[in-house]
């Protein structure tokens, strides 16, 4: 390993060589037909992405609108089916398995997506929410589902009480916990979070970010933290790779990419990110650094 | 705030009567902005940061409303102004930039139409062709490149950040002396980010613009503000100059938002300070100071209402609502070296 930051406490020494996912020369395209429905171009929302991820730590993915992280995603847990390249979780080859083979590696990796209450059924209860993947499943049923439900929402924060209502009863923060404990329902070994906290308010950015990090402590859960705000990444992740029209231009130690990057691109990106701190805001204006054009 | 003002805002309270019973959305709202100010207020949703600023140009206004307080502009009195005399202001007087430009334009019509539809619905004097030029001009001045073509693009041809700047050249079109911008690049990438902000800034100074800049966001509050509000459920919990609020902030509130921020600035703390529990319900609001339910510092003064008042002499403008005095404050909020909110 790399590492020259600081290294996160909760990767265990002898786990932290081996590779959960592995992921080499993905290409997602997208075709773009003409009249008469042939092919007259591509988009190449991924154009050739190789990265590791290693037990128990967090790789964090930085991109603006566009870059493909969100597409790179999807890929890489098969809810699209990649146009090529190589996707091994724990050393196998799920890139171009059908839906009947990936069923029980679904178990293993999940995903928190942006918008809490777009991704929860505003008809079901918090109970059957959290509980469906444990009933897909089969994992678990009856007072057993009950209780299992119960747990999970104790370890998100919520209360037992709330397995009997509805979504829209809750605030910003508390359904991201719901998607959460979803997330975790089946003990994944991988959780994929695309933008987990952009949509929600500052006050509870932080809660929701501490709570993911509790959890990975707790379960040595392997994270890829997507988002395009790269203070929260480089707060996250071990390692940060950073992505640009469909490529990963820049990965390295979150610290390292942070503080000496070497791609114009991730310089651009961290120069464009305003600091809290008027002196220094007015001393880059006066610099001339930001917001030139 | 030195010059003399050109909006007044005095004790703005805004009210609504829902299915669940009446809120008091935004609770004694004052503020002062001379031209080429930019005043920040910052709050999360609830705050009543949006509802306060909708209300002083008439967007609020419905049978379940309840008005009250005081928004001068000039001599003109915009609470309880008529609602022809309000449409004259907004755009005339006080131009407008949403958070999403996507929504703000109509889909079905060129940009360039819709500049020309504003400015001729308030000049009628001026003809088709006079209003194209000038909606060229105004794409011109606000940074989009190519304006001649770009006056006949539809909405969703522009990117997030052309769009947004073709929002605030719509704004401008008839040279308001306010630009009321409510969360203008929260829809936006950083790189983007950046470029509004200092379009912004440069128009602030140039046109001598009085802006009221509405924002989450404390690093664009840094970026742009020279005058802070921070809301939190309706009323205003601290105010001051921007540097009063970065560097001695009094309300603990404040202390736990800069706390919380990640700062690529700074060495990562191992774990991020947080605000604990969730901001009230507006609907069922703890009694005396709202924070308090959330604030570690909180002591038996804190159910009575603490007003927004001077706490230390040397600093008569910036107002906090804490009980807690200035020397107690300067300790509390050192949490391992930095401004925050222990919890």
């Amino acid at each position: 390993m790399t590492t020259d930051g600081p290294e996160r406490r909760h990767i265990g020494v002898s786990e932290a060589h081996r590779p959960l996912l592995e992921v080499t020369d993905l290409v997602k395209h997208f075709p773009v037909k003409g009249v008469f429905g042939r092919e007259v171009d591509r988009v190449r929302a991924v154009d050739g992405v190789s990265f590791e991820v290693r037990q128990g730590e967090t790789l964090g993915l930085v991109g603006e609108s566009g870059s493909g992280k969100s597409t790179l995603c999807r890929a890489v847990l098969q809810l699209i089916e990649p146009t090529a390249g190589s996707v091994r979780f724990e050393g196998r080859e799920i890139a171009g398995l059908s839906r009947r083979g990936m069923r029980p590696l679904r178990r293993e990796m999940q995903m928190v997506f942006q918008d809490p209450q777009a991704s929860l059924n505003p008809r079901k209860r918090v109970g059957q929410i959290v509980g469906y993947p444990l009933k897909l499943q089969a994992a678990a049923s009856g007072p057993e589902l009950r209780r299992r439900v119960q747990e999970l929402l104790g370890q998100v924060g919520l209360s037992p009480e709330h397995y009997d209502r509805f979504p829209h009863e809750f605030s910003g923060g508390q359904q991201q916990r719901i998607g959460i404990a979803r997330a975790l329902a089946l003990r994944p070994k991988l959780i994929v979070a695309d933008e987990p906290v952009s949509a929600l308010d500052v006050s509870i950015r932080a809660q929701i970010v501490n709570l993911l990090d509790d959890l990975q402590d707790e379960l040595g859960l392997t994270y890829v933290f997507v988002a395009h705000d790269i203070g929260v990444v480089r707060h996250v992740a071990d390692r940060i790779a950073v992505m640009y029209e469909g490529k990963i231009v820049e990965e390295g130690p979150a610290d390292r990419v942070c503080e000496r990057p070497s791609d114009p691109y991730t310089k651009k990106l961290l120069a464009a990110v305003p600091i809290p701190d008027p002196r220094e805001s007015r001393s880059r204006r006066k610099a001339g650094s930001v917001g030139a054009g | 705030m030195s010059r003399e003002p050109l909006l007044s805002v005095r004790d703005l309270r805004v009210g609504f009567a829902t299915e669940d019973g009446p809120l008091q959305a935004v609770d004694g709202v004052s503020f002062d902005l001379a031209p080429g100010e930019v005043l920040a207020i910052v709050g999360e949703s609830g705050s009543g940061k949006s509802v306060a600023v909708q209300t002083i140009v008439g967007l609020t206004r419905s049978p379940g409303a309840r008005i009250e307080g005081s928004a001068r502009l000039g001599e003109t009195e915009l609470i309880g102004a008529s609602d022809a005399e309000l449409r004259r202001v907004r755009g005339e007087r006080i131009g407008m930039v949403f958070q999403d430009p996507m929504t703000s334009f109509n889909p079905v019509y060129r940009v360039g139409a819709q500049i020309v539809e504003a400015i001729r619905a308030h000049r009628p004097g001026v003809g088709k062709g006079e209003a194209h030029r000038q909606a060229v001009e105004l794409l011109d001045s606000v940074g989009i490149p190519d304006p001649e073509r770009r006056v006949n693009a539809y909405p969703h041809e522009l990117s997030g950040g052309m769009r947004q700047r073709a929002m605030i050249a719509m704004a401008l079109a008839l040279d308001p002396e306010v630009l009321i911008a409510d969360e203008p690049t929260t829809a936006l990438d950083v790189t983007v980010q950046a470029q509004i902000l200092a379009l912004i800034e440069r128009l602030n100074r140039a046109r001598g613009l009085a802006t009221i800049l509405i924002t989450h966001d404390f690093g664009v509050v840094a970026e742009a503000a020279d005058w802070v509000l921070v809301m939190y459920a309706g009323r205003v919990v601290e105010e001051g100059t921007l540097d009063q609020i970065f560097y001695d902030p009094q309300h603990p509130y404040t202390w736990g938002l800069l706390g919380s921020l990640t700062r690529i600035d700074r060495p990562r703390p191992r774990r991020l300070p947080q605000i604990g529990g969730l901001p009230p319900s507006l609907l069922d609001l703890p009694q005396g100071c709202s924070f308090r339910p959330r604030c570690p510092h909180a002591f038996d003064r804190c159910a009575e209402l603490p007003a927004l008042d001077a706490r230390a002499p040397e600093a008569p403008k910036h107002r906090d609502r804490c009980w807690l005095d200035p020397e107690a404050k300067r300790e509390r909020r050192q949490v391992e070296g930095e401004i925050g909110l222990e919890s």
